[in-house]
């Protein structure tokens, strides 16, 4: 008996310590072989493969690929953003796999549209993705909602886009200002009046908490972008008068009779640099803003 | 039902019970809770799709694979233990023997189902805080999942009556994913000509068709099941597992058991 617990005790403190030290081994091998990562690999791009390979649990294995392009894009949107090789083979199979798994369209077309390092620059993946969605979800109104942003926001095709909040918007239940937009974008393509008008829509059309929070730093960017242009022409008004810049803000606002130095969204005042350019104060806090950054200014990516 | 095969049945589902086949519901309860918890922190917006289809998904494959390992050894283990002698030696026919098992596996299974459907209806009250109407709906996928179980218990019981437990477990699997092909045996037969398409119209007619009962995905969604197949489903289910059963009686009938 006592033989039997000693051996007992043996074995216990074995296995506990052969567990530790081989983790601690695989720990070191891990370090040794950085680029070692499986993340970057598809083992099977087949769409159709995988369905069948699912064995009817698709629903299941959708799930899974969704959660892994949610990881993928935050991975590299962390890691700077310069290549989402995989993010569209992974949305396809996501859909093929789940073709009524909204949230992939939705997101997947942000994630794909829009320029790195904020996505992965390929919005005519995103439109074939947003396009198969509402094939297979002819009923739901926010697929032509999205699609009409990508049309208008990445590829600035108005028509198009247009058209595809015309067609949402005949779609039983569509929210009323897809109506709205289609007739905005008649007329007014290509205004700020029409971008703001859009992503108020998308705050509103969503209870989702991070489309809500991008919703509102794209209008924050979107006033920047509106003040910058207004301060340069003034700026332009003023030398055309006076022959030169002005010296400081403080010297335009008191020409333009504006009660203070403007300020942005954060209250933060513009700068005005030697050469007469109107630049933000802090571009860190405006991460879709386009115009007055610092000449070669690059974004620090930040967690999507 | 006759008393005697109330009797094996009851004592199939006593056995399964001592070998520990319910302890599958600890594992589940692990995985679904995990799910439930971890999902929502590394994906986005799809918790309480991830609880349904992992849970049904869960609920299913454990079934299937409990169906199939203990199915396998509901003959041959009382033939090798020489338990069957003794049973046979009073007046139970090998029918009821057969069918007191069927139903016993089934019972078992059912029982391991209703606690893995608790489960699942809690993980979805923790992940979505409320119950709304279509999370019935889930009712009706475990219902076909049950109905899948039937067929793979009267499979089991089937190559049981006949082979040897490695084989059978070999034939069983082997049958279930082929079943979960029908579908693209049907496509397949429809393209062929001549005698490859007899042959494969007959295979894919005799193999059992898992695809039709395979709802879990759509009711992940709230899409609702045509009550037709629900009917149709269960009188397929139960037509093919009275096949099987009645194979695996015709098989025993006649086995010489010395």
């Amino acid at each position: 008996m006592k033989q039997r617990r000693r051996t007992s005790w043996i074995a216990a403190a074995l296995l506990a310590g052969s567990l530790a030290a081989s983790m601690a081994t695989l720990h070191h091998l891990d370090q040794m072989r950085p680029q070692a990562t499986l993340e970057d690999v598809l083992y099977i791009t087949s769409p159709s493969v995988l369905k069948r390979a699912s064995l009817g649990y698709d629903g299941l294995l959708a799930d899974i690929y969704w959660t892994r392009t949610v990881q993928y894009f935050g991975a590299h949107h962390r890691g700077g953003g310069q290549s989402y090789a995989l993010l569209a083979p992974l949305l396809e199979i996501t859909t093929h796999l789940d073709p009524h798994l909204l949230v992939a369209y939705q997101f997947g077309a942000s994630f794909l549209a829009p320029e790195p390092p904020q996505g992965a620059g390929v919005p005519e993946r995103a439109i074939q993705l947003m396009e198969y969605g509402i094939q297979n979800n002819p009923d739901d109104w926010r697929l032509y909602y999205s699609l009409g942003f990508v049309y208008y926001m990445e590829v600035k095709d108005y028509s198009n886009a247009a058209e595809v909040f015309a067609r949402g918007s005949k779609v039983p239940g569509a929210h009323p200002f897809m109506k709205v937009l289609a007739a905005q974008l008649a007329q007014h393509a290509g205004e700020f009046a029409t971008a703001r008008m859009l992503w108020d829509a998308t705050y509103q059309s969503t209870h989702d908490r991070q489309i809500r929070k991008n919703a509102i730093e794209h209008l924050r960017s979107l006033r920047v972008d509106e003040d910058v242009i207004h301060l340069q022409q003034a700026v332009t008004t003023f030398g055309q008068r006076t022959g030169r810049v002005p010296a400081s803000m403080a010297e335009l606002a008191e020409s333009e009779g504006w009660r203070g130095i403007p300020v942005d969204p954060d209250g933060h005042p513009y700068r005005l640099t030697p050469d007469g350019r109107v630049e933000v104060s802090d571009p860190e806090n405006f991460e879709f803003v386009t115009r007055g950054l610092p000449p070669g200014y690059k974004p620090t990516p930040t967690i999507p | 039902m006759s008393a005697r095969i109330i009797h094996i049945a009851s004592n199939t589902f006593r056995e399964a019970v001592r070998d520990r086949v319910l302890y599958n519901l600890i594992a589940f309860a692990l995985l679904l809770s995990g799910a439930a918890v971890l999902v929502g922190q590394i994906s986005i917006d799809i918790e309480k799709l991830v609880v349904i289809n992992l849970g049904l998904t869960a609920v299913s494959l454990f079934g299937i694979v409990i169906a199939i390992f203990i199915g396998i050894g509901l003959v041959s283990k009382e033939i090798e233990k020489r338990t069957l002698y003794t049973i046979l030696s009073r007046p139970v026919r090998r029918w009821e023997f057969i069918v007191g098992k069927f139903f016993g596996l089934a019972g078992t299974l059912v029982v391991n189902t209703f606690f893995m459907a608790i489960g699942v209806f809690a993980a979805l009250l923790y992940v979505a805080h409320k119950f709304v109407a279509s999370d019935a709906l889930i009712f009706v996928a475990l219902y076909f999942i049950i109905l899948e179980f039937l067929i793979i218990c009267s499979l089991a019981l089937l190559f049981s009556s006949f082979s040897s437990p490695l084989l059978s477990a070999v034939f069983a699997f082997s049958l279930f994913i082929i079943g979960s092909f029908a579908q693209d045996l049907r496509g397949f037969a429809g393209m062929a000509h001549g005698v490859t398409r007899w042959l494969a119209t007959g295979a894919a007619y005799l193999v059992p068709n898992f695809s039709a009962f395979n709802v879990i995905s759509s009711i992940a969604h709230g899409q609702p099941v045509s009550g037709h197949l629900i009917l149709y489903n269960t009188v397929y289910a139960l037509l093919y597992a009275a096949v099987a059963l009645s194979g695996a009686v015709l098989i025993f009938e006649n086995r010489n058991l010395k």
